[in-house]
């Protein structure tokens, strides 16, 4: 056991340099003879471009190109693509129109990319943009996701009829039907999950440099993944060989998700070094960020759940309609299918469910991962319908779930949506949380708010999550081109100190803090010692990056299983040192001894001896440096339960979040300042979705919310401090008992803040965000 | 172009600029002092707050030619060497940031609060304050108690 090992809220490594201003962000970085990218891009949701007149363009002050999509198809640059196949119902794939980098004689969304024009300053870039001019014919857009497959819409993609993706049932239909006809009851309810913009921090950027020497590009970006970038850019797109591109995510602002997907942006920046031979960079400014970073959630949807006279759910069945946006970004077609269906048992042991997702192609920005990732939607729909179906029941919402939990001595759990859960401890997590919250004094609360004419209000959410994506087997199964390993690499250098390079990439998670905790504590080397590296594919071997809460649980597995290997190496090593049998040698806090003895060596001194070989053991290579790769054997299942305290005041329809109680299961905690971090942000990105943010397109298909002047994010005096503690549970898949918790809040969030509001002014449901007007209006309704 | 003069981080420099430059694109891109940040184009998010003459201000609000003359200080400043600010350390200490793109803005601004509030800092004052702020991975909770913690250190 380790001072800073697994356990301790150990301060972070990279605090020192963010904190003095050394953080070395993409935009961040110039090199000499440095261009400017600056995209031109379409203000129609959707135009045929009869002509792209680029001549005073080109002949601007300090402009070194303009690029066309012509060009860009000219020199064989492929589209971009979607990675996962969804089988539609009529049994062939999901509809996958050419999604161009740069338009292809017609733009299908505000923000599509139409020209990049390069200069040598971003002020030259930018007014050179302004004289490109292009020749729209406007066609009639498909804004609106509940309508968008309805008959007499306009047609965006010919491969698409009545732009539809996929229609995707899941589950068996007839049994379904059969429980509900049934049924002692049936309660429904009909919501839309709202359309968030993800909006990490720092926007995207690109820095492209191409070696005409070596004939080599390589891209700074804001990745999440950057080996995932290079072998997409490389394999699909033919930006350039494999070996001859090279990926940077150096420091990276958030992610949520947003920097997963591979964009035009970049790959154009990619191309444009070449073709110019110049460097060229690009950052986004937040107005393109709303524009062109890939969204989240956006479905209607409808969940019925039935039940028999004790509120045990019988059945479940749930018609969604998602919005994918006007092209499939990179993991767009998992996200309203695999990510959402597989978790609408929740924590409950209903036994049949059935789902019908209708994925739809409208005039917006390309929907994708973000934050949770499909599960966020299923968590909600499931909890509100929950609350639903206690209202229905006249049942206290706490005792409804209670009685249809999953019992914990179950586990493993198979569900009857494919996911078989590793552990958990529903009730615990409940009654903690209840505990926690003061659940049995919250009427009085609520009546010493009444006096002061605020209606008080609590919700609960009682979540479960599938995350540490993912067994590459099941990955392949589903369709999914990739597998969902991750690989680490352990090095001693020959003074002792340690260097970790990981496949997966920190934008926030304190990956460099919490895996040298993971060394620290297997190896017995000073924490000062490890220093960890990621994010560049000229240094890490191929890593599959960092989403879906999978860093730690697979990843960290992957540096533990080198950390074994090297221990494996060093007794044979020390064995012969100290002139032991093998089997004689343990190894305990850094240290080899020989049992029995008091003979002993420490790691950092057989280290050496592996890279000084003079005395060393027949058969066994120098060298003391380890790579592992890690495939996990199941997702993992962080779960809880979050309890939401609300006052609303009936004449303004405000509402304040007064307490707010999470109890999670998280499996053992690494760091646990980092993970209370963590749980806060996932927190108040929930909030964020259940109060404030919504993106707004017109039924012109017109962005309204394009800057934070009308999105709405989440500050500092929207949420009080949060309570939170932990329910842990071993989960057996995972050799570290550790589960993600990233996402987690996130997911937990938005149905208990709604429930909360639902609960307080008596109303059946209120949408999202919940602002004071949707509020206001009822209330008034409600009375 | 306009030549400027001004102090940034106790030194004397000058620059060439035009009319249309942001300061933040003054410190950015002619000073190389990255550690200020661009999140929006709005004034909204507060990344790019810096010190012009003892008070915070949003530079990317602000033209570099209006600088002229003054006192900038930017989260490089504020270090001695590598050790840090007691405003710094207190988002150390009480992980007070996370992906770090926000986190200079945050410093700044806390050090403004500390101004104008004092060294004795409630949660609800902290919170209102911060509403020119925006972070998007802390939750705001731990960058309350930073501020709060630093604001009584710098008191000490």
């Amino acid at each position: 056991m380790q001072e800073n090992g697994i356990g301790a809220s150990v301060r972070r490594k990279e605090d020192q340099r963010f904190l003095l201003g050394k953080g070395r962000y993409t935009d961040d970085i110039n090199v000499a003879g440095q261009t400017y990218a600056v995209f031109v891009r379409s203000p129609h949701a959707h135009a045929v471009i009869e002509g792209i007149d680029a001549r005073a363009a080109a002949a601007a002050p300090g402009v070194v190109a303009v690029l066309t999509g012509e060009d860009l198809a000219a020199d064989g640059i492929g589209p971009l693509i979607c990675g996962v196949v969804v089988t539609s119902d009529d049994g062939e794939p999901h509809r996958a129109p050419a999604h161009p980098a740069l338009a292809q004689g017609k733009v299908n969304y505000v923000g599509d990319h139409v020209a990049v024009v390069i200069a040598e300053t971003l002020a030259q870039a930018r007014d050179a943009a302004e004289l490109v001019e292009v020749n729209y014919r406007p066609l009639p857009a498909v804004a609106s996701t509940a309508d968008a497959a309805s008959d007499g819409r306009q047609q965006i993609h010919q491969e698409a009829p009545n732009n539809i993706c996929f229609n995707w049932p899941f589950g068996d239909k007839a049994a379904n039907d059969e429980a509900f006809d049934s049924a002692h009851k049936v309660s429904s309810i009909e919501l839309v999950n709202n359309r968030m913009v993800t909006n990490p921090m720092e926007p995207r950027a690109a820095l492209g440099e191409y070696n005409s020497g070596t004939e080599e590009i390589t891209l700074h970006m804001t990745t999440q993944n950057p080996h995932v970038h290079r072998l997409v850019l490389a394999a699909f797109n033919q930006l350039a060989p494999e070996h001859k591109l090279r990926v940077v995510g150096p420091d990276v602002g958030g992610g949520f998700g947003a920097k997963i997907f591979v964009y035009a942006e970049e790959l154009v920046v990619g191309w444009a070094c070449r073709k110019v031979n110049r460097p060229v960079k690009w950052t986004a400014d937040r107005t393109e960020a709303f524009m062109s970073d890939a969204h989240g959630r956006d479905h209607v949807t409808k969940a019925e759940m039935a039940l028999d006279e004790n509120s045990k759910f019988l059945a479940m069945r749930v018609h969604t309609t998602a919005n994918l946006g006007a092209y499939l970004s990179t993991f767009a077609t998992m996200v309203p299918s695999y990510l959402y269906a597989f978790l609408f048992a929740g924590q409950y042991a209903t036994p049949l469910i059935y789902s019908e997702v209708k994925a739809v192609f409208t005039n917006t920005a390309p929907v994708d991962a973000s934050r949770g990732a499909g599960r966020p939607e299923a968590t909600y729909l499931l909890e509100r319908l929950v609350d639903v179906c206690a209202a229905d029941m006249e049942l206290d919402p706490a005792e409804i779930r209670r009685r249809n939990f999953i019992p914990k001595d179950a586990f493993p759990y198979q569900t009857p949506v494919v996911q078989c859960y590793d552990s958990g401890d529903y009730e615990a997590a409940l009654d903690k949380a209840m505990e926690l919250a003061d659940y049995s004094g919250f009427e009085a609360r609520a009546a010493e708010a009444k006096n002061r004419g605020k209606l008080r209000g609590i919700g609960f959410s009682s979540y479960v999550e599938a995350c540490g994506i993912a067994p590459s087997a099941a990955v392949g199964q589903l369709g999914g081109g990739v597998g969902l390993w991750e690989s680490a690499q352990v090095r001693f250098n020959p003074t002792g100190n340690v260097q970790v390079f990981t496949g997966t990439h920190s934008h926030g998670q304190g990956h460099e803090t919490t895996f040298a905790q993971l060394v620290c504590d297997q190896l017995g080397v000073p924490f000062e010692n490890i220093e960890v590296i990621h994010g560049d594919t000229a240094k890490t071997q191929f890593g599959m990056g960092t989403y879906g809460s999978r860093s730690l649980a697979v990843g960290g597995v992957a540096i533990a299983k080198a950390c074994d290997k090297l221990i494996a190496k060093g007794k044979k090593i020390a064995a012969h040192a100290m002139e032991a049998a093998e089997g004689d040698i343990e190894f305990t806090d850094g240290n080899y001894t020989v049992a029995g003895t008091d003979k002993a060596m420490n790691i950092a001194e057989v280290a050496f001896n592996a890279y000084v070989p003079h005395s060393y053991p027949e058969g066994v290579e120098p060298g003391f440096d380890e790579n592992a790769f890690f495939d996990p054997m199941n997702f993992s299942f962080p779960a809880g339960t979050h309890i939401c305290e609300v006052e609303v005041d009936p004449a303004t329809g405000e509402v304040e979040i007064v307490d707010y109680t999470a109890v999670d299961d998280f499996g053992k905690l690494v760091n646990p300042m980092i993970v209370e971090g963590q749980v806060h942000g996932g927190i108040v990105h929930g909030i964020g979705q259940a109060l404030l943010e919504g993106c707004h397109y017109d039924e012109n298909g017109q962005l309204v919310t394009a800057s934070y002047m009308d999105y709405a994010m989440p500050r500092a005096d929207n949420a009080p401090d949060f309570r939170i503690d932990y329910a842990p549970t071993d989960p057996p898949h995972n050799p570290l008992g550790v589960k993600g918790c990233g996402e987690a809040g996130a997911i937990g969030a938005p149905p208990a803040v709604i429930n909360a509001i639902a609960n307080a002014i008596g109303a059946k449901h209120v949408e999202m965000p919940a602002t004071p007007e949707t509020v206001w209006r009822a209330c008034q309704s409600a009375v | 172009m306009s030549t400027i003069n001004l102090a940034v981080n106790g030194q004397s420099v000058s620059g060439e600029v035009e009319p249309r430059t942001l300061l933040v694109e003054f410190l950015r891109e002619q000073l190389r002092l990255t550690g200020t940040h661009v999140g929006c184009d709005t004034s909204q998010c507060g990344a790019c707050v810096v010190m012009v003459d003892g008070k915070s201000v949003k530079s990317c609000t602000m033209l570099a030619v209006m600088a002229d003359g003054c006192d900038v200080t930017t989260i490089e400043g504020l270090a001695e060497g590598t050790e840090l600010h007691p405003m710094q350390q207190a988002f150390m200490d009480n992980h007070g940031l996370q992906c770090g793109f926000c986190t200079p803005g945050m410093v700044m601004s806390g050090l403004d609060i500390v101004n104008r509030h004092g060294n004795e800092l409630d949660a609800d004052t902290v919170r209102r304050e911060l509403n020119g702020n925006i972070c998007r991975c802390t939750g705001y909770q731990n960058i309350v108690k930073a501020i709060r913690a630093g604001a009584r250190a710098m008191g000490d």
